[in-house]
């Protein structure tokens, strides 16, 4: 079976040379759930945003190759590339106050990709959506439709930025951090929501979070990252149950368990942080041996 | 409706604030009306005659409350030098002052609205950079010098563009509404647009290029802030291309800031119709001001500041119809 997803060896720097990325890699297989997890800088949201090329333009990707369904997207020209991310990778973002745009209403916003880009005639991007708010549990979806995004809860933009991101049956779906910016009560619900739309179409998710909570109910793989570099992958049962590298243990030691509220959250300890700058410092030695 | 009216009660506020000041400027300013209209011999017995025809001789409170008597019941006056109806004189001129800075503005628009695309679209390259140089540059030239530039240029060494008043003097003109070249355009007489068009493009030009660059600045300014927006990102994350994203999702919200700027700075352009409408000769409004002045012809000033003043805040008024029209939140609000 062909990964959906394959990054080999990506590597992105920030100019001056610091890098972002250092030698990422891994695969998503179809219908599959990885969890991207790290703290803010790990670069968890870099990943998602090389693939849909969509770097802020201060980053640039310096090695390494991002294979698309067994297409590399590097030897593509920049318009089919566009093109082909578009039609089979969707994005969820993280906060959907911003993700919006305020001035048009939501059902030319949700049917815009699928008319424009897909070439869709409007009736038929019309059923889709509607179909796809059914799904979503949205229940005076013609009133949505019609709506500008400041009349909706933060909740329901949500649902609908879910829906659209499902509506041209992607094979994958780049989720970043898409309940941060929620509320608690809200966070729950959209993440059931999601876990369910993703079995019903089999979509492969990339889901990028901070919280070890998320990523057990969610996913079936894991990659831990810091500094941009991968710490840790493996499945989750097995990363929960037995983590290998000293930084997984001390973040599973960190996330508070809501089935066990006395249990003791630690924070990450020193020696542990020492270990990590050790190995982001020989990462760095090597990555200039291999500058020359 | 209640906050049109209020627009309204404010508008009526401003009109009488700008009545009074101008009323009062220009009685302390030297010179007097009728010591240009009589012959050096002139006793004075025919001076305090004179004076009396026009007015001149009751307080200025008793003068202010004649002439706004007057104006509420649409009598603006006579005019001292031109000895004719005020209202009449300025109806007459105002279509081709109208004509002139709405051709400008739409000159600006077309220039500075594209070049803000362009450049937001190669920002951070040399094409960005260049275009904020030609903007520089286009800024801090004011417009009577560009109108000197463009007739030397395209009026003496390559005379392609008429430089001399609105339309060709040979020409005859079948209109009956002053406004010339809308009646040309709907009578399909298309040689007759063609030479007005020729007549108002360099001085519009010259008017236009100082707001061009301000559009273009300021417009390319916020289409570069909103193009790191979330949705705009989405919207590349779809498929869109770049200049398709501009278009469809940067353009609607970036121009709030810039139709604003736009509002203000037109009024400056029909301020800026006074002194081109001189350099080339242009039967507007503007070219009656400044005779207006030099002959000390108060009514006729008056007259003319009012309806400039009725014009600037007419401006606002659209610009903020404008602004509620792009913006979906202000709608309800």
């Amino acid at each position: 079976m062909t990964p959906c997803l394959t990054i080999t060896n990506l590597s992105a720097t920030l100019p001056g040379g610091a890098r972002v990325l250092r030698d990422v890699s891994l695969d998503v297989n179809p219908g599959e759930v990885r969890a991207l997890v790290g703290e803010s800088g790990a670069g968890k949201s870099m990943i998602g945003k090389a693939i849909l090329g969509v770097l802020p333009s201060s980053v640039r990707q310096v090695s390494g190759e991002i294979f698309l369904d067994g297409q590399d997207l590097g030897a593509l020209s920049a318009s089919k590339r566009r093109i082909l991310v578009g039609a089979n990778v969707a994005l969820i973002p993280q906060d959907p106050l911003t993700a919006l745009n305020p001035s048009r209403r939501i059902g030319s916003q949700m049917t815009d990709q699928l008319i424009k880009i897909l070439g869709w005639n409007s009736a038929k991007a019309y059923t889709r959506i509607r179909q796809l708010l059914d799904e979503v549990q949205i229940r005076d979806r013609e009133r949505v439709l019609r709506s500008y995004p400041h009349e909706l809860s933060g909740g329901m933009r949500q649902r609908v930025l879910i829906a659209t991101a499902f509506a041209a049956e992607p094979k994958l779906i780049v989720a970043d951090e898409p309940t941060t910016a929620l509320d608690v009560t809200v966070q729950k619900q959209i993440l059931r929501l999601i876990a369910t739309m993703q079995r019903q179409h089999a979509t492969a998710i990339l889901f990028v979070t901070h919280d070890l909570g998320v990523v057990a109910k969610i996913s079936q793989q894991v990659t831990v990252l810091y500094g941009g570099m991968i710490i840790e992958q493996a499945g989750v049962s097995d990363l929960f149950a037995d983590p290998q590298h000293a930084y997984t243990r001390a973040l599973l030691r960190a996330t508070p368990r809501y089935n066990d509220p006395d249990a003791r959250v630690e924070p990450v300890q020193p020696d542990v942080l020492a270990g990590l700058q050790n190995e982001l410092a020989a990462n760095d030695h090597a990555w200039e041996k291999h500058l020359g | 409706m209640q906050r049109i009216l209020i627009r309204l009660f404010t508008m009526l506020i401003t009109l009488f604030g700008v009545a009074v000041v101008v009323f009062i400027v220009i009685r302390i300013a030297p010179g007097d009306p009728i010591a240009m209209m009589l012959p050096p011999g002139a006793t004075d017995e025919d001076v305090a005659r004179l004076r009396a025809l026009y007015g001149l001789d009751k307080s200025l409170l008793e003068q202010f409350f004649v002439w706004f008597g007057g104006i509420i019941q649409g009598d603006f006056g006579t005019s001292i030098s031109l000895r004719q109806d005020v209202l009449g004189l300025v109806l007459n001129r105002l279509p081709a002052t109208l004509e002139l800075s709405l051709f400008a503005l739409l000159i600006a628009l077309s220039i500075g609205g594209p070049l803000a695309i362009w450049g937001a679209r190669e920002r951070g390259t040399s094409i960005e950079a260049g275009i904020d140089i030609a903007n520089g540059a286009a800024l801090s030239i004011p417009d009577f010098l560009w109108g000197l530039v463009l007739i030397l240029t395209f009026g003496v060494l390559i005379p392609v563009f008429g430089i001399s008043g609105r339309v060709s003097p040979r020409l005859d003109l079948p209109f009956v509404s002053q406004f010339y070249l809308f009646e040309s355009f709907f009578r399909l007489r298309f040689d007759l647009t063609k030479d007005l068009l020729s007549h108002m493009f360099m001085p519009a030009l010259a008017l236009a290029l100082p707001l061009a660059a301000i559009i273009s600045q300021l417009l390319k300014q916020s289409l570069k802030e909103v193009m790191d927006l979330d949705y705009v990102v989405l919207a590349r994350v779809k498929g869109f291309s770049e200049t398709q994203v501009i278009l469809r999702e940067a353009l609607k919200n970036a121009a709030l800031p810039t139709l604003t700027l736009i509002g203000v700075q037109f009024t400056f352009l029909i301020g800026g119709t006074v002194i081109i409408e001189r350099l080339f000769s242009y039967e507007g409004i503007g070219n009656m001001a400044i005779d207006a002045v030099i002959n000390r012809d108060l009514p006729l000033i008056q007259g003319i500041v009012l309806v400039f003043a009725l014009l600037f805040v007419l401006v606002n008024l659209a610009v903020d119809m404008t602004y509620t029209l792009l913006n979906p939140r202000l709608r309800n609000a």
